[in-house]
C-alpha cells in the first residue's frame, strides 16, 4: 500500500529523519512511535506532501508520490490528522466535514455559485455522506455548532470525520489519544478498529501512549534522532533492548 | 419547494426595493440620485474586496489598481471616435483603438475581464506571498498600474485623463450590478467553493490537507475579485464622466477598505450596509469641509476635515468592536423574529442553508 525508501529530510543542518523505510499493506493497523523530536511528524509530513524529502522516494499504490504537492496527494487518497488540532475556526461541525467533500464534487467556482443541478445533486450526496460521518463519530448532534466551541475530545473525533470525507484509502492519525483518559482511549481503539473496516483502510498513526500502541498496531516502527532503531510487531519491540532504553524506559 | 414565510419577506423586500428605486429615479433630484447611484457603486466594489480579503483571507490593497483597468477599458471602448479625437490631442490616440466603439453592456464585460487578466497575472506571483507582504506587493502592483497608464499617452491619455465619457452609470444599470453582485456573493458563500475559500482563510495547511488546491482557490478568487473590481471602476467613470490617474490612487482602496472594515470583514450584509452608510455620509459631512459659523466665532474652510469623522469611527470600531457592524453574521428574517418584530419561522428550516 504504502512504502517509503530511504526517505531522508534535512533542515539545514538538522537531518530530522534518516533513511526511513516504511512499508504498510492494505488494512494495516500501523504505529510510529518515539521519543519527542524523534521525526515522526516530519515523516508524516513528507508523506502527505507537506515536505519534499531531500531524498528517498514515497510510493503508495504502486505510485511514485514524492513531492507532488499536499492537495494532489490527498486526491490519490491519503488524509490525515494533525497533531495541534486544525480545524476550519469559523466554520461550523458540518461545514468543516463538507469541505472535505469538497474534493469528491470536483465541482468549479460557475457551476457551485449558480447551483447548477449537477451541482445541487452533489451538494444533497455530499451533506447525507457529511450527516453520516458525523454520526459514525457521534457528533451529529454538534453539526450546527461552530468546530472551535466543541470540547477537546470532539476537535479530534470531528477532525478524523473530516479526513474520512476526503473518502481515504490510507489514513495518518497524529496523535490521536493525546488528551485523553484510559476510557476514552479505549473507546478510540474501538473506534479506529470500526472505521478501518468500514471504510476498508489502512492506517498509520503516531502516538505515545504506549498501551493504545501496543493493543491496536499489528506493526510498529520506532524512531530515535530521524534513525529507525527498530520495527516488527509490538512483541518483539516491547523486548528490544535499543527501545527500551530510547523510549520506553526501564522498568 | 413549500414557499415559506421567510420567502414572502424576502419577496415583498425586493419589490419594496425596486418600486423605491422607480420612485427614486423619478423624483430624486440629480444631486441625490448620483449619490444613491454611489451607494450602488460602492456595493458592488466593498463585495469584491471582501471576496478576497473577508471571505479569502488575503489581505490585498490593490483595488484601485484594477478599477482603473475597468475604468479605462470600458471608457475606451464606449467613446465615440470624435470624443476621442478631441481628448487626445497631446499625442493621437493608437490607430487600433482610435474606431472602436462598442455598446456600453459589452464594453463592461470586456472592463470587468480585462481586469480579472490583469488580477490574474498580478495574482500569480503575488499570492504567493502572505499577510502583510502580500498587502503590501499589491499596493506596490497598484502603483505600477497608476504609473503605466499615466504613462502610456497614446492609449490611456496620460495624466490629462479622458473627459466627456458618455453617462451610462443610471439607476437601471448600476443597481442591477449591484443586486447581481449580491446574489452573486449569497450563493458563493453558501456553496461549497465558498465554503473551500473560507477553508483556505481559516486554515491552509488543513485547506491543503483536504485536497483543495490551496494556490489556485486563491488565484480564482483574487481574479473574480478583480472582475467586480473592473466592473465597480467603469461604472464609477461612467457615473462621473470623467476618469484620470490620479483618481485611482491608494486613497479610494482605502474608502473601500473602509466600507469593509466598518461593515465587518467577511459580511455581504455588513458590506452592503457601510457601503451605503459610508457613501451617504461622505456627501452628508461635506459641510465640515466649508467654512462653518458657530455664532460666536467662525471657522475657515478645511478641505479633508470630514475624513476625520470617519478616522474616528474607525478608531471606535477597532477599539469596541473589533469584528466591525455585523462580525461574519449574514442577514436572515431569523433575526427579526427573535428579536420579537416578527412571528417566529416555522421550524426546521435551517438558516445557514
Amino acid at each position: 500500500m504504502l512504502r517509503t525508501e530511504n526517505v531522508t529530510m534535512k533542515f539545514g543542518g538538522l537531518t530530522a529523519v534518516s533513511e526511513l523505510g516504511i512499508e504498510i499493506a492494505k488494512n494495516q493497523i500501523v504505529g510510529l512511535i518515539g521519543p519527542n523530536g524523534a521525526g515522526k511528524t516530519t515523516a508524516f509530513n513528507v508523506i502527505t506532501g507537506m515536505n519534499a524529502p531531500t531524498a528517498g522516494r514515497v510510493i503508495f499504490k504502486g505510485e511514485e508520490i514524492t513531492g507532488l504537492p499536499r492537495h494532489q496527494v490527498t486526491r490519490r487518497g491519503i488524509a490525515r490528522t494533525f497533531q495541534n488540532i486544525r480545524l476550519f475556526r469559523e466554520l461550523s461541525v458540518l461545514e468543516n466535514v463538507l469541505v472535505g467533500c469538497h474534493l469528491a464534487m470536483d465541482t468549479n467556482l460557475f457551476a457551485a455559485t449558480l447551483h447548477l443541478p449537477s451541482y445541487r445533486r452533489k451538494d444533497r450526496e455530499a451533506r447525507a455522506f457529511a450527516l453520516e460521518l458525523l454520526e459514525q463519530v457521534g457528533l451529529h448532534g454538534d453539526a450546527g455548532e461552530l468546530a472551535v466551541s466543541l470540547p477537546y475530545g470532539k476537535q479530534r473525533r470531528l477532525e478524523i470525520a473530516r479526513a474520512l470525507a476526503t473518502r481515504p484509502s490510507l489514513l495518518l492519525l497524529d496523535e490521536p489519544a493525546a488528551g485523553m483518559n484510559p476510557q476514552e482511549s479505549v473507546e478510540l481503539m474501538h473506534f479506529i478498529r470500526r472505521i478501518r473496516d468500514q471504510f476498508d483502510l489502512t492506517i498509520l498513526l503516531i502516538e505515545h501512549h504506549m498501551q493504545f500502541v501496543m493493543g491496536i498496531c499489528q506493526k510498529l516502527y520506532v524512531l530515535e534522532y530521524g534513525v529507525t532503531i527498530a520495527s516488527g510487531d509490538p512483541a518483539a519491540i516491547r523486548q528490544d533492548p535499543k527501545v527500551i532504553e530510547a523510549y520506553l524506559g526501564v522498568e | 419547494m413549500r414557499l415559506q414565510r421567510t420567502h414572502l419577506y424576502s419577496l415583498a423586500a425586493a419589490a419594496a426595493f425596486v418600486v423605491l428605486l422607480v420612485a427614486g429615479d423619478l423624483f430624486f433630484d440629480s444631486f441625490t440620485l448620483r449619490v444613491a447611484h454611489l451607494c450602488a457603486i460602492y456595493v458592488v466594489l466593498a463585495l469584491s474586496l471582501n471576496l478576497v480579503n473577508g471571505f479569502t483571507g488575503l489581505f490585498s490593497l490593490g483595488h484601485a489598481g484594477f478599477m482603473a483597468v475597468g475604468a479605462y477599458t470600458c471608457a475606451l471602448l464606449t467613446m465615440t471616435p470624435e470624443q476621442k479625437e478631441m481628448n487626445f490631442f497631446l499625442a493621437p490616440i493608437v490607430p487600433w483603438l482610435a474606431q472602436v466603439h462598442l455598446p456600453f453592456v459589452p464594453a463592461l464585460l470586456i472592463a470587468g475581464l480585462v481586469a480579472a487578466l490583469a488580477g490574474f497575472v498580478i495574482g500569480a506571483p503575488a499570492l504567493r506571498l502572505k499577510d502583510d507582504y502580500l498587502a503590501i506587493a499589491t499596493l506596490g502592483f497598484a502603483e505600477i498600474i497608476r504609473v503605466v497608464l499615466t504613462n502610456m499617452q497614446s492609449i490611456t491619455n496620460g495624466a490629462l485623463g479622458l473627459k466627456g465619457l458618455p453617462m451610462y452609470s443610471t439607476t437601471w444599470v448600476v443597481w442591477p450590478c449591484a443586486a447581481l453582485s449580491v446574489a452573486f456573493m449569497v450563493l458563493l458563500a453558501r456553496s461549497s467553493y465558498g465554503r473551500a475559500l473560507k477553508a483556505v482563510r481559516d486554515d491552509e495547511i488543513a485547506a491543503g490537507a483536504m485536497g483543495i488546491d490551496v494556490f489556485r482557490v486563491k488565484v480564482v478568487s483574487f481574479a473574480t475579485s478583480s472582475f467586480m473590481a473592473g466592473v465597480g471602476g467603469a461604472l464609477l467613470g461612467h457615473l462621473l464622466t470623467t476618469i484620470d490617474p490620479k483618481m485611482f490612487t491608494f486613497m479610494l482602496t482605502f474608502n473601500i477598505l473602509l466600507v469593509v472594515v466598518l461593515g465587518g470583514i467577511g459580511s455581504i450584509t455588513g458590506s452592503v450596509i457601510a457601503a451605503f452608510g459610508v457613501t451617504i455620509l461622505m456627501e452628508v459631512l461635506r459641510f465640515l469641509d466649508g467654512p462653518m459659523n458657530f455664532g460666536f466665532f467662525e471657522t475657515e474652510g478645511r478641505p479633508g476635515l470630514r475624513m476625520v469623522v470617519f478616522s474616528l469611527v474607525l478608531m471606535g470600531v477597532v477599539l469596541f468592536r473589533q469584528r466591525g457592524l455585523m462580525g461574519n453574521r449574514e442577514f436572515s428574517w431569523s433575526m427579526f423574529s427573535r428579536a420579537g418584530l416578527l412571528p417566529r419561522p416555522v421550524e426546521g428550516k435551517d438558516s445557514r442553508a
